[in-house]
């Protein structure tokens, strides 16, 4: 059991610290390309409402945060950090079976195909 | 306000739903949404999105520790996701096909019912007597914790698997129904019905709801509801007050953790009550 609670708090670290390296480095690269956030009120309305950059595909994310656009990078944190959980759940089932421990394989890859259908049906309800 | 001014505002007041919600076992959202709407005017859909990526952030940056310090209990936090997941699905499905005024109302004497329970036990020894558990035997839920605040390893027996697995489907049916993590409905199920420390309660409780708000945060990042310019700053402060509440709950008496929780669960059924009054 100890390394199972090793390699999960290992996973939601890793996610953990990627997740705020990006979104801070993101932020500052936004400041850095319009300085007039810094002082100007009028630019925040645009920046929280709708119209707002806002990326939806990975695709989006990935090619932007190429480029250095600072919200795609501050995306590219939220979506590891989005993805953390999963990671958790996929690792827990390996480390149980690195236990040899049958019931909690079968329990955690039950809960890995339940999350999935749910990410799946959430996909074409939504 | 300029941006610069709102994102450090917002970092400020996700450092605080952060502690609360690792200190609780809740996601943020509770604090995130009105702060969010009321205070700074972000657009609805948008502090919603900020909200569902606060409850991720709180449950693995406060898991990264309640797990390594074995104040989550990994096994049933395992057993119990079968139910929540499964319950999101049947609530994701519900949706729109139940009246959310009857189930605001539903879930405001709910929780009202559940702090008055935990406040019952607020008199009381933490620990209570064995009760026969053969599923909790059989799935090996029984574990103990160290609790820093009387410094000694508490060990306890997990009793009433079946029930919480009921309850945890119903809380599973409300996150997807309602969109809220359902951790105020958690804690009080694994504290009152399976017998589990309130410390271990709580970390388990935050443990699990990172996996079914990751489930629909795939979803509103789709439908770009998620703003990096809001939900970045919310994000980074949520994962460093996870911290502080992770400290806090190790240093805290149980008994005052259990005020504190049933004073927010007493202020989250008036709010459910007011909301299923007004719909």
């Amino acid at each position: 059991m100890r390394n199972v609670e090793r390699a999960i708090s290992n996973v939601l670290r890793i996610g953990v610290l990627a997740s705020i390296g990006f979104i801070l480095v993101g932020m500052l690269v936004t400041f850095a390309h319009h300085p007039s956030y810094l002082v100007t009120p009028g630019d925040l309305d645009r920046l929280t409402h709708p119209g707002a950059a806002v990326p939806r595909t990975v695709g989006d994310v990935l090619r932007d945060a190429a480029a250095l656009q600072g919200h795609a990078i501050v995306a590219l944190g939220l979506l590891i950090l989005i993805a953390t959980p999963f990671a958790r759940v996929l690792v827990s089932v390996f480390a149980f079976v690195a236990e040899r421990d049958r019931t909690y394989v079968l329990i955690t890859s039950l809960v890995l195909l339940l999350l999935l259908l749910s990410f799946a049906l959430g996909g074409i309800l939504g | 306000m300029t941006p610069l001014l709102f994102v450090l505002l917002a970092f400020v007041v996700s450092v605080v739903a952060g502690t609360l919600g690792a200190l609780l076992g809740l996601g943020g959202g509770l604090l995130i949404i009105p702060a969010l709407t009321l205070w700074f005017h972000v657009d609805i859909r948008y502090a919603i999105g900020a909200s569902i990526v606060s409850v991720i952030a709180t449950s693995s940056g406060a898991a990264v520790t309640y797990v390594r310090d074995r104040l989550t209990n990994l096994r049933v936090a395992m057993v119990l996701e079968l139910a929540t997941t499964t319950g999101a699905m049947t609530g994701a499905y519900l949706a729109g096909r139940v009246g959310s005024k009857t189930l605001y109302l539903i879930f405001g004497v709910v929780m009202a019912y559940s702090a008055a329970m935990m406040f019952r036990k607020l008199g009381h020894d933490e620990s209570r007597p064995a009760r026969r558990a053969p599923w909790a035997d059989w799935l090996r839920l029984h574990s103990s914790y160290y609790d820093e605040a009387l410094s000694r390893e508490i060990p306890y027996r997990v009793s009433g698997t079946r029930i919480g697995l009921g309850l945890m489907y119903v809380a599973g049916i409300v996150s997807g129904l309602l969109g809220i993590g359902s951790g105020a409905l958690k804690v009080p199920a694994m504290d009152l019905a399976m017998g589990l420390p309130l410390k271990v309660s709580a970390a388990t409780s935050n443990f699990m709801i990172g996996v079914t708000a990751a489930a629909s945060a795939g979803v509103y990042f789709m439908r770009g509801d998620i703003d990096p310019f809001v939900a970045g700053p919310v994000a980074v402060g949520v994962l460093l007050g996870a911290q502080a509440g992770v400290r806090l709950l190790g240093r805290l008496e149980s008994r005052s953790i259990r005020v504190v929780f049933v004073l927010l669960l007493l202020w989250v059924s008036a709010q459910m009550l007011l909301k299923g009054a007004r719909t």
